[in-house]
């Protein structure tokens, strides 16, 4: 706060002026990408889920527009604070990631398998979704701690453990997608810290070996470290019509729903892979096929702009951040966002193997939805931050 | 507070190099996605939308019951019960190869069969109609169906089917009228007879289940459901209803239906009886008789066989309308018209029976050797006398082209079909010299026409062939006065609660020329035979209740083989309501077997009570 209030000009002025302030000073951009992705969503679940419940054909569409909402105020709140806060909380960070998480094994639901939620009276909430965003905070602000010792293969062994020890708690969950999304965050931290590419490359080899650990050899011998279903997901993407009953009936669907869009889509009565369910999960995971579907090359591309118009605002966001610890989380969200958004669009087009990622801002889902505008919104606090610094100095920020 | 430590310029090149690279990844894997996007959505979007078109909506047909058959007092003929068949659909079932092998054994263990019955059985299915589901089995019990149901996934491609099942409440009764039902063929389909129907549907393939499937079949309906990747419905999408076929009511009365068939017992025999004046069907049958019951499911081999072996009397032929016989002296009332019509005689022409007749050196003899004297047609007909008939048959042979007496026939319905509302109805034959001398000539008989021929055809012997309707048919003509009518089972079509949706006509009748008197002479003749002292029947018909006219036959089937016993009646002479033929192959003379089984009908068509003739009689004729 000794930024703000020190910064010339704005001292004398009221809070509300101050604040009103801060909010000029977001990334439009960002704000509109952010946006727009939720209007797709809302738009898309409102054409694809008319006949899934029955007698309530607006159930989903209501929920995601709350959802989104809620999400929208949580941003536009987050904005105004200066994350650089957040940094003395890590501990607390990290621990509330820690317990959350581990308190699903206490009080989950059990769902298709998977204990993944905690029943709250008004939604479920998943715990390893904000596990997401906490893992990016306090991970950055452990890394800030070393940042001179980056160079020690022990920072980022520390570093590596302290995602690890989450990543593998969601993963027994099971939550494999997840467990990826932490571990791209943890690298990609790591990467935008700047430590050596000697340890990447060391980590390379580790982790090439444990796959062949958990894949070969511990079958092998007898343990079962992924369930079947999720080797037979991973496996499924290299060759769908080898088992078309059972992960790789999901992806024939997908791909045959987006193939079917053709051009300019086939208009949401006539999308008969999404309409007739013949696409499972159309409205989390496979959400990108209905859009395809629905709405054809010309929809998907202006989906994957708004995507790419949120990942350049990111990545322009982390070169602005008044500090490095806002690089970092700026980062860490680039890199959650671009990994989901990867893995859930190739899974959906068949070059990605099925993990049970949702599509940030188009998936529908409470914990999603919301964690992804406290992303956009921690990254909009960055961006405020950084203007607020510039003006301070009386620098004028290139737009 | 500026100096945190990890405050810095606002961006080193170091970062920017990271947030490059962050950057050139997002580029390629937005790259990356557009490309493969293109090449699905823009290269390929015209197979997927094909794949996604036929996707796994499924039609699944919902077969219409096929309507019932009623007799003409509503009693039910033929009905419908609900069989569950066990299918195999062909783009379902794993590929040839030890997958699908597995499938035929668990499939046979399933359904208690021999693998090797069921994959023989599906494959060549499969080869005739490559799309169609192949049945496994029809009927299948309810536990191995669940049992199916249950373990889905070890039956990939079988699914369980409800059908209808044809069920025949009186069993032997009727059996040759219903016909069968079966699935159409692929001619069948080319017919415009069968359109609307689909290949796999069943259609009426015999009997009034053929002639009348347009009203009986109904129309299926159509159920699109979902399913999953294994093929279990998992939601319904729309359905057109089916709806069951009309019901169809036959002139048939049960009772006398029963009545002849229980007058025939367990000889080779047939029966009719026709309405006199329009020629509808109240009973037909035909002896040894069958269940149909077994033709509701898919018959096997071994009963079809036993079903069509002659030694037990062919029970699937029909004799009624496909048996062809010489008719013995039934055919006397041919000849008599003929003879009439023709001028060889008036009815008061005496003719002389000295017993026998012999012409060019061939000597015809009187059944039972008596000479009835000096006789006119009246008094012929109703002794039966054969010498009578002989002459006009020597005289017809030596009159004009020789053919008075085919003539005549065949204008009064032999040879030729009677046009009756069933399919494969024999055609009979009516020998004459153009018929014998083509087969002569193709070294097909011994000897060429000779005037023998035409004596033995006046009395109903030797090649002539006849079914028993044609006989019945030629009855009736004389009995109306000269209309030659159509018999014909079908009354009325009704839907489902008797409402009567389309009744059908009695069909045009043929008419041909009768003198009023000759007729007359003939039905006096006929009555005679069957009530006057002398009369070949009147043993039979002492004390019966209902007026009746009627002529015996017997006729000879050759050295060492028992004479077929022929009657056709009138009833109610004066008034002719029925024609009543039935014969039976080796009943011997037509007073001992046939006229009391006619008898027997006769009483159960007017509901009268009867203990049948006090006597066995044994006058020939």
């Amino acid at each position: 706060m000794a930024a703000a209030q020190s910064a010339f000009g704005t001292a004398v002025k009221g809070f509300r002026e101050e604040s009103a302030a801060r909010i000029v000073r977001i990334d439009v951009l960002l704000l509109v990408a952010a946006i727009g992705l939720m209007a797709c969503s809302i738009y898309t679940l409102g054409t694809a889920t008319e006949d899934d419940i029955a007698g309530s054909p607006y159930y989903y569409v209501l929920r995601q527009s709350i959802y989104g909402g809620v999400g929208i105020a949580l941003m536009l709140f987050t904005a105004r604070f200066d994350y650089s806060r957040l940094r003395e909380l890590k501990l607390g960070l990290y621990g509330v990631t820690l317990a959350s998480i581990g308190l699903v094994f206490l009080l989950g639901a059990a769902a298709r398998g998977s204990r993944r939620w905690i029943e709250l009276p008004f939604f479920r909430f998943q715990p390893s979704e904000l596990g997401k965003l906490l893992l990016i905070l306090a991970l950055s602000a452990f890394v800030i701690d070393r940042i001179r010792r980056l160079q020690d293969r022990e920072t980022t062994s520390r570093v590596m453990l302290l995602a690890l020890i989450p990543a593998i708690m969601v993963v027994a969950q099971p939550d494999l997608g997840s467990g990826l999304v932490y571990l791209a965050i943890v690298i990609t931290i790591l990467f935008v810290a700047g430590t050596p590419w000697t340890h990447f490359a060391a980590l390379g080899g580790i982790a090439a070996a444990a796959v062949a650990v958990v894949l070969v050899a511990a079958p092998a011998v007898g343990v079962t470290v992924l369930k079947d279903y999720q080797v037979d997901r991973l496996t499924a993407f290299i060759n769908p019509s080898d088992n078309p009953q059972e992960e790789g009936y999901q992806l024939e669907q997908s791909i045959t729903a987006i193939g079917a869009g053709q051009k300019t889509g086939r208009g949401s009565e006539e999308a008969t892979q999404t309409r007739l369910d013949f696409l499972p999960e159309h409205h989390t995971d496979f959400v990108f096929a209905v859009v395809g579907e629905e709405f054809g090359f010309a929809g998907a591309a202006i989906v994957l702009s708004l995507f790419a118009l949120l990942i350049w605002r990111a990545l322009r966001i982390m070169t602005m951040s008044k500090n490095l610890y806002g690089s970092l989380i700026a980062g860490g969200i680039c890199a959650m966002l671009m990994f989901q958004v990867f893995v859930n669009v190739g899974m959906t087009i068949g070059i990605m193997p099925i993990t049970g990622v949702p599509l940030p801002l188009m998936s529908y889902g409470g914990s999603s939805v919301l964690v992804t505008f406290l992303a956009v919104g921690l990254l909009q606090s960055i961006h405020v931050q950084a203007r607020e610094t510039a003006a301070a100095k009386g620098r004028e920020m290139i737009i | 507070m500026y100096l945190d430590s990890d405050r810095r310029p606002p961006i080193t090149p170091q970062l920017a190099f990271r947030v490059a690279v962050i950057g050139g990844l997002a580029l390629i894997m937005f790259a990356v996605i557009f490309f493969r996007l293109w090449y699905l959505q823009i290269l390929s979007g015209d197979k997927y939308l094909a794949d996604a078109n036929n996707n796994r909506v499924r039609e699944i047909k919902v077969e219409a019951p096929r309507g019932e058959i009623l007799d003409r007092d509503g009693r039910v003929l033929v009905d419908n019960r609900v069989g569950l068949a066990v299918k195999v659909r062909p783009d379902e079932i794993p590929p040839p190869g030890p997958r699908r092998n597995a499938l035929y054994e668990r499939l046979a263990k399933t359904l208690r069969m021999k693998p090797a019955v069921v994959r023989k059985s599906v494959e060549s299915q499969f080869k005739a109609q490559p799309f169609v589901s192949a049945t496994v089995k029809q009927d299948v019990q309810f536990p191995a169906v669940s049992y199916l149901a249950e373990h889905a996934r070890d039956f990939p491609g079988v699914e369980p089917e409800a059908v209808f099942l044809r069920e025949y409440p009186h069993h032997e009764i009727g059996a040759h009228l219903f016909g069968t039902v079966g699935e159409v063929t692929k001619e069948q389909l080319n017919d415009a007879r069968y359109r609307g129907v689909a290949l796999g549907d069943r259609v009426g393939q015999s009997g009034v289940e053929y002639s009348y499937d347009r009203f009986l079949r109904g129309e299926n309906g159509k159920q699109r459901v979902q399913v999953n990747a294994l093929g279990v419905k998992t939601r319904d999408l729309r359905e057109t209803e089916s709806r069951q076929g009309r019901n169809l009511r036959l002139g048939i009365d049960l009772d006398v239906q029963e009545a002849g068939q229980a007058a025939l017992g367990t000889s080779r025999g047939a029966f009719v009886v026709i309405n006199a004046q329009t020629g509808e069907v109240v009973a037909l049958g035909s002896s040894p008789s069958f269940d149909p019951n077994i033709f509701a499911k898919v018959i096997r081999p071994r009963d079809y066989k036993r079903l069509s072996a002659e030694e037990n009397g062919k029970p699937l032929f029909d004799r009624a309308i496909q048996g062809g016989y010489p008719t013995g002296s039934t055919f006397k009332l041919i000849t008599s018209v003929a003879a009439l019509e023709g001028g060889l005689i008036t009815p008061e022409t005496p003719l002389f029976d000295g017993g026998s007749l012999t012409v060019g050196g061939v000597t015809f003899n009187n059944a039972g050797g008596v000479a009835h004297g000096s006789l006119a047609l009246r008094q012929a007909l109703t002794v039966s006398s054969d010498v009578f008939f002989y002459r006009l048959g020597l005289a017809a042979e030596n009159r004009g082209n020789g053919l008075l007496i085919q003539d005549w026939a065949h204008r009064l319905g032999l040879g030729r079909l009677t046009g009756i509302d069933l399919p494969a109805e024999g055609q009979g034959l009516v020998p004459s010299p153009a018929w014998r001398n083509a087969l002569y000539k193709k070294k097909l008989t011994d000897r060429p026409w000779s005037v023998g021929d035409n004596i033995n055809l006046a009395v109903g012997q030797g090649d002539l062939s006849v079914t028993p309707l044609q006989l019945a048919v030629a009855y009736a003509t004389v009995a109306n006065g000269g209309y030659v009518v159509r018999p014909h089972l079908g009354q009325r079509i009704e839907d489902a609660d008797g409402r009567v949706l389309q009744e059908f006509e009695t069909p045009s009748r043929r008419k041909v020329d009768l003198d009023p008197a000759y007729r007359q002479a003939i039905m006096d003749g006929l009555y005679g035979a069957a009530n006057l002292p002398g009369g070949t029947s009147t043993e039979v018909f002492t004390g019966f209740k209902i007026p009746v006219a009627g002529k015996t036959g017997t006729a000879e089937k050759g050295l060492g083989r028992a004479d077929q016993s022929w009657y056709a009646a009138i009833t109610y002479p004066d008034d002719p309501q029925y024609v009543v033929v039935a014969t039976d192959e080796a009943g011997g003379f037509g007073a001992e077997r046939a006229a009391p089984m006619v008898r027997q009908i006769i009483a159960a068509l007017y509901d009268a009570k009867d203990d049948g003739p006090s006597t066995v009689s044994r006058v020939p004729d």
